[in-house]
């Protein structure tokens, strides 16, 4: 492997001879190091809006369709968002064709609870006439390559390609009551937080190392992720379970969770600044 | 051999030291099932779940594990097709799926399998606080090895910010944020943690230390129903 480490009959016990001794990660992070993570929006030129992200090898793809709809029944004044996190066999050996497997449905799940807890968009926002008409975003996130931590990546994936949608301007017609759609006057979506997610993954039951790999995930005791926001509130912390952590080992995951989402904000506005030069 | 049941009830009173750490009445029923080897029911307000516990038993040679034993999770809605799960339901499943391994000493039964089988009788608010529970009892009751016995507890912040444990369900639809999270009994610490809505760090050590709390009362509740249990039977 192109990490110097390779598959061996005890992995674990190479691993943790390594990190013990030299603090120090097989790929050569520190244990509170991230990967490099690149950004590349309107990737996808069929969608409304698109981005592409890596974390390390971990590739993730975010497409945006909005179409028409008429709302929900019991919101007349919303639209709908509906994330799907597809983890195709493309991306690692250890997903199967066929339904959406276990690991897949808990992401779609944990990515529409970030959606609803943070806000990123007012379901009114995307509402067009009360009880008539609203757009549906269909948030299609697909994993290309799968080399651990992918909630975090598919959080950066979906902000940067809702900040790329740009949706035409509806107008509903008064004496036929049909939509009429201009295409020539298109607008951005008003976003209203940013919410960016950090993985942990709690390793020997003690040692705590940020952005593990498909690797270390497996060879983790215990994983957790916490989504803040750009205002310090937390969107999200997630532990589906692993070895216990004291509030202590927590406060310190948030604390590197709020340096994160600086570090990420900026990324995400410098590729759309740049993206707009264009 | 008959199952030996028994039904205890707690109610813990709303104390003025701590108004927030306040648990509603909630009952368990061990050992009512002959088939499986260890079975539970927690009732707990509006919410009633049943756990059964297979195992150890024989493991497929396509699912053996070489180091520890293999774990699986089944979760039955009372009505409905097990396949399609709510949202909430499907969710408990993958809780304890991941959360179960901690506190079982897997390793000690390595080439064995264990199922937790879940059956969600009343599904009212807590599901996931009420199932852990059902579940924690259910391993009790089947005599596995354990490293540390868990608890679920929910909290809710309103949205003037007071903090409330075990919600009730118009409570739940008020908050600003609900958290769920299950706490072990040898260190108190946090297991597992589930949330929704947005809030402050503040709030959250808030929730973890009056869950905490709350926690320990919910063990007294496993320590009393499993001495009476013991007493009875002697």
């Amino acid at each position: 492997m192109a990490a110097g480490y390779n598959h061996s009959v005890e992995p674990l016990l190479k691993y943790r001879i390594r990190v013990k001794k030299e603090n120090c990660r097989p790929d050569g992070r520190e244990l509170g190091e991230f990967r490099t993570t690149t950004l590349n929006i309107g990737s996808v030129s069929t969608a409304d809006g698109s981005a592409l992200v890596k974390i390390g090898n971990t590739t993730i793809i975010c497409g945006i369709k909005a179409e028409l709809t008429a709302p929900p029944v019991d919101a007349p004044n919303k639209g709908y968002i509906v994330p799907n996190v597809d983890l195709p066999p493309l991306c690692s050996s250890r997903f199967r064709p066929g339904p959406p497997g276990e690991q897949a449905q808990a992401a779609s799940q944990f990515i529409a609870d970030v959606i609803e807890s943070s806000q990123v968009i007012r379901r009114e926002d995307i509402c067009i006439e009360k009880g008539k008409l609203c757009w549906v975003l269909y948030c299609d996130i697909m994993c290309l390559d799968y080399d651990g931590n992918i909630l975090d990546a598919c959080i950066i994936a979906l902000i940067a390609a809702l900040k790329n949608v740009q949706l035409p301007e509806v107008n509903i017609n008064t004496e036929t009551e049909l939509a009429e759609v201009n295409m020539k006057q298109k607008k951005h979506l008003n976003i209203t937080k940013h919410p960016v997610g950090s993985s942990f993954a709690v390793f020997d039951d003690t040692i705590i190392i940020v952005d593990p790999t498909a690797e270390e995930e497996e060879l983790s005791t215990g994983m957790i992720t916490v989504v803040t926001d750009e205002n310090e509130k937390l969107c999200a912390v997630h532990k589906p379970g692993g070895t216990a952590l004291s509030g202590e080992k927590l406060q310190d995951c948030i604390s590197r969770a709020i340096t994160r989402n600086r570090e990420v904000s900026k990324l995400i506005n410098e590729v759309m600044q740049s993206a707009k030069l264009k | 051999e008959t199952p030996h049941c028994l039904v205890h009830t707690m109610e813990v009173e709303e104390s003025s030291t701590h108004p927030t750490t306040a648990l509603r009445e909630f009952g368990c029923e061990q050992n009512l099932l002959s088939r499986p080897d260890g079975s539970a029911s927690f009732v707990q307000g509006d919410t009633s779940v049943l756990a059964g516990v297979y195992g150890p038993a024989e493991v497929k040679v396509s699912k053996e594990i070489y180091d520890r034993a293999t774990m699986e999770v089944l979760i039955q809605p009372k009505v409905g097709l097990p396949a399609i799960l709510s949202l909430s339901a499907g969710h408990t499943r993958f809780s304890l799926f991941y959360l179960c391994p901690v506190s079982l000493l897997l390793s000690r039964r390595y080439k064995a399998s264990l199922c937790v089988s879940v059956c969600l009788c009343v599904q009212g608010p807590q599901l996931l606080a009420c199932s852990l529970n059902a579940a924690c009892m259910a391993l009790m009751d089947a005599g596995l090895p354990m490293r540390c016995l868990f608890c679920g507890v929910t909290c809710a912040i309103d949205p003037e910010g007071h903090i409330h444990t075990d919600p009730t369900a118009a409570q739940e639809r008020e908050s600003r944020a609900v958290m769920t999270f299950a706490i072990d009994s040898a260190e108190r610490r946090v297991m597992m943690s589930s949330t929704k809505g947005s809030f402050s760090v503040s709030e959250l050590q808030q929730c973890i230390a009056v869950s905490q709390r709350a926690s320990g009362k919910i063990f007294q509740f496993y320590r009393d129903s499993v001495s009476r249990r013991y007493s009875k039977m002697l």
